[in-house]
């Protein structure tokens, strides 16, 4: 019985900030200032906050500044995780195949050398590497771009992609390789044609995984976009400060801003949990 | 063959450098308008370069095919900014005043000692760095709960992974600026109805501390939680019931057997935890920008403020490889105490 109730409080810790806003964004002024907790039963939920970003039922048809300005936001978003975690993911299969296949040597730099160096870029702190690009960015016209994010984010997301496809790839036996080779495949025929279906699995985890840390970087977006470019957390943040009591429209724009990984959580949790576990409990 | 391309390869590569710099000093009128050529230049140059590879080392060029690009990559991206950091760290350089930058040698290091605000940063991070210990009490608790013979596992896992999914930007104002807002917020008056007068959660220093750490817990919990269950699961079930057998109670079963089997997890656990404490930002810059009076402020967050309250890139650059120097020692010294230590344990 312990066990349950315990089970039960964590997750009321973890659905009640999520159960909170999603309420909020539909209710009025007073029922945020009484603190009304249950929809239908102590308040009648409105499409308050959804109206003021244009994307309740009666106002998605007109047009609405502050809808395209989430739109766009929304899109930033979605092309620049999406653009760097598929960057990510072939630049770090290829390194991942090599190092789990082949042995390198660089000078003094043996295999595990190489990946120790690729997984050190974890320990870069963002602001490290923030003003000097925000230097480089200026000289090379690529501030402000969708484009200056996706190369950093993909170096966000690097390291951990290698990681979960070297641990892939060193599952999958060298042996298939080798037939391939008598087959007369070449090295890459046999990368692509026998060996890259089989990791389809760890490609998912890997690209789900970054497609989370990228959709929510705020840190370089917020110092590297102004207008153009500017993600939906450089959104979110800049209208927390300025609202006031508006409660209800933060509340559903802080929604729309977590749904797309709430989604994801729920229906991918296999590929998250087998992404994250890479390499524990050996 | 391949070595005369890359060797042309880098010829042109030098050749648009050098008119790109004498360009920007004014030596020459001829170049470009901004610096983006020169990085289509790298870029053709790593394609000839790869391309060279194969051409000059056949069997072997394929091979390091694989790796190339990935490197020539975060050589790209990482170690040229990072040096290039370096030198702006030695540059007094304010974007917004008329003089442009000028090399200032180790003044940034030298005022680094002595801004009180940098100090109070790094020893607010000892805080948020040591408060990992209470989010992994706390996971270990939720692993060995879901680990237990219960119904429902699967739905519990997926709610207690919620947390992670989300933007700490969001969660900054969904727990931060409503659900512990002073008038309305439900858990101030939660915080009420249990007998607190005064549920300010970001005005005292140490309170103020205590909600940023516990809003950074919440969304990092279920990591460290996921990680810790894969162990538990990995774990051969005769050894606790030969515990059991013994006559090994809970408590003591935990003690002997579960805990040490999963101290190499725990210490690989902690230590990736650790490093992502070490760039926590968004929640502070966002709830509290370092508020109330630097008492929640990480470095990160500090840092961010001096580049956009005084546009000060040189200094803040400084300050930033300065901490990376400091996290790089750091590391360093518990990788080593950590693989001692749990060499003599086990």
């Amino acid at each position: 019985m312990l066990i349950y109730g315990a089970l039960l409080f964590w997750a009321f810790v973890c659905l009640f900030p999520i159960y909170w806003t999603v309420t909020t964004s539909f209710k009025s002024a007073i029922d945020v200032t009484q603190g009304h907790l249950v929809p239908w039963l102590d308040f009648q939920p409105d499409w308050k906050g959804w109206r003021s970003l244009g994307l309740s039922p009666d106002s998605i048809f007109e047009t609405s500044t502050a809808r395209a300005e989430f739109v766009s936001r929304f899109a930033n978003s979605i092309i620049t995780s999406v653009g760097a975690s598929l960057l990510a993911l072939v630049l770090g299969s290829l390194a991942a195949y090599g190092l789990s296949r082949f042995r390198y040597k660089f000078g003094w730099m043996r295999n595990d050398d190489i990946l120790f160096f690729f997984m050190s870029q974890l320990i870069l702190p963002p602001v490290v590497l923030a003003l000097p690009f925000l230097v480089l960015y200026k000289a090379l016209s690529l501030l402000d771009t969708r484009l200056g994010l996706i190369l950093l984010y993909t170096l966000t997301a690097l390291p951990i992609v290698i990681w979960i496809m070297r641990d892939q790839f060193n599952a999958i036996p060298v042996e298939l390789d080798e037939a391939a080779f008598v087959d007369g495949l070449s090295v890459w025929g046999a990368f692509l044609r026998i060996v890259l279906p089989l990791a389809v699995p760890g490609m998912v985890a890997a690209f789900i995984l970054s497609l989370v840390l990228c959709w929510n970087e705020y840190f370089f977006a917020a110092l590297l976009t102004s207008t153009d470019a500017k993600t939906l957390p450089v959104m979110v943040a800049s209208q927390t400060g300025s609202q006031g009591i508006n409660w209800w429209s933060m509340a559903a724009l802080s929604t729309a801003a977590i749904a797309p990984l709430v989604i994801v959580g729920i229906l991918l949790e296999r590929y998250i949990v087998s992404g994250l576990t890479t390499g524990a409990g050996k | 063959m391949g070595r005369a391309l890359i060797v042309l390869a880098s010829l042109g590569g030098a050749l648009i450098l050098l008119v790109q710099i004498l360009h920007t000093t004014g030596t020459i009128a001829a170049g470009f308008a901004d610096w983006r050529p020169v990085l289509y230049a790298y870029l053709v140059w790593t394609v000839a370069f790869a391309v060279g590879q194969v051409m000059a080392r056949g069997q072997r060029g394929l091979r390091a095919l694989f790796l190339l690009p990935a490197v020539l990559f975060t050589v790209a991206v990482v170690i040229f900014p990072t040096l290039f950091g370096f030198y702006i760290a030695s540059l007094d350089w304010n974007l917004s005043s008329f003089a442009g930058p000028h090399f200032n040698g180790l003044g940034n290091l030298i005022g680094l000692f002595n801004d009180s605000y940098y100090w109070n940063a790094l020893g607010n991070m000892l805080f948020y760095t040591t408060a990992v210990l209470g989010e992994y009490a706390i996971a270990f608790g939720l692993a060995l709960l879901l680990n237990a013979e219960i119904r429902g596992r699967k739905f519990f896992r997926v709610v207690f992974l919620l947390p992670l999914m989300l933007s700490p930007v969001a969660v900054s104002w969904m727990i931060g600026k409503s659900i512990m807002e002073y008038r309305f917020g439900p858990a101030a008056t939660l915080a009420r109805t249990l007998g607190w007068d005064n549920p300010a959660f970001f005005a005292s220093p140490w309170i103020a501390r205590f909600s940023i750490e516990a809003m950074d817990a919440w969304v990092s919990i279920p990591f460290i939680m996921i990680m810790l269950l894969a162990g538990l699961q990995a774990m051969p079930k005769e050894v606790l019931e030969a515990a059991k057998v013994d006559g090994a109670g809970g408590w003591q079963s935990f003690r002997h057997v579960t805990f040490p089997i999963m101290l190499p997890v725990s210490v690989t656990v902690l230590l990736i935890r650790m490093i992502f404490k070490l760039k926590l930002a968004d929640i502070v810059i966002n709830v509290t920008a370092g508020g109330p009076g630097g008492a929640t402020d990480t470095v990160s967050s500090f840092i961010y403020r001096v580049y956009r309250d005084r546009s000060n890139v040189g200094y803040g650059t400084g300050l930033a490889m300065f901490y990376l120097l400091m996290i790089i020692v750091l590391l360093t010294v518990l990788l080593r105490l950590s693989r001692r230590w749990t060499q003599k344990v086990a």
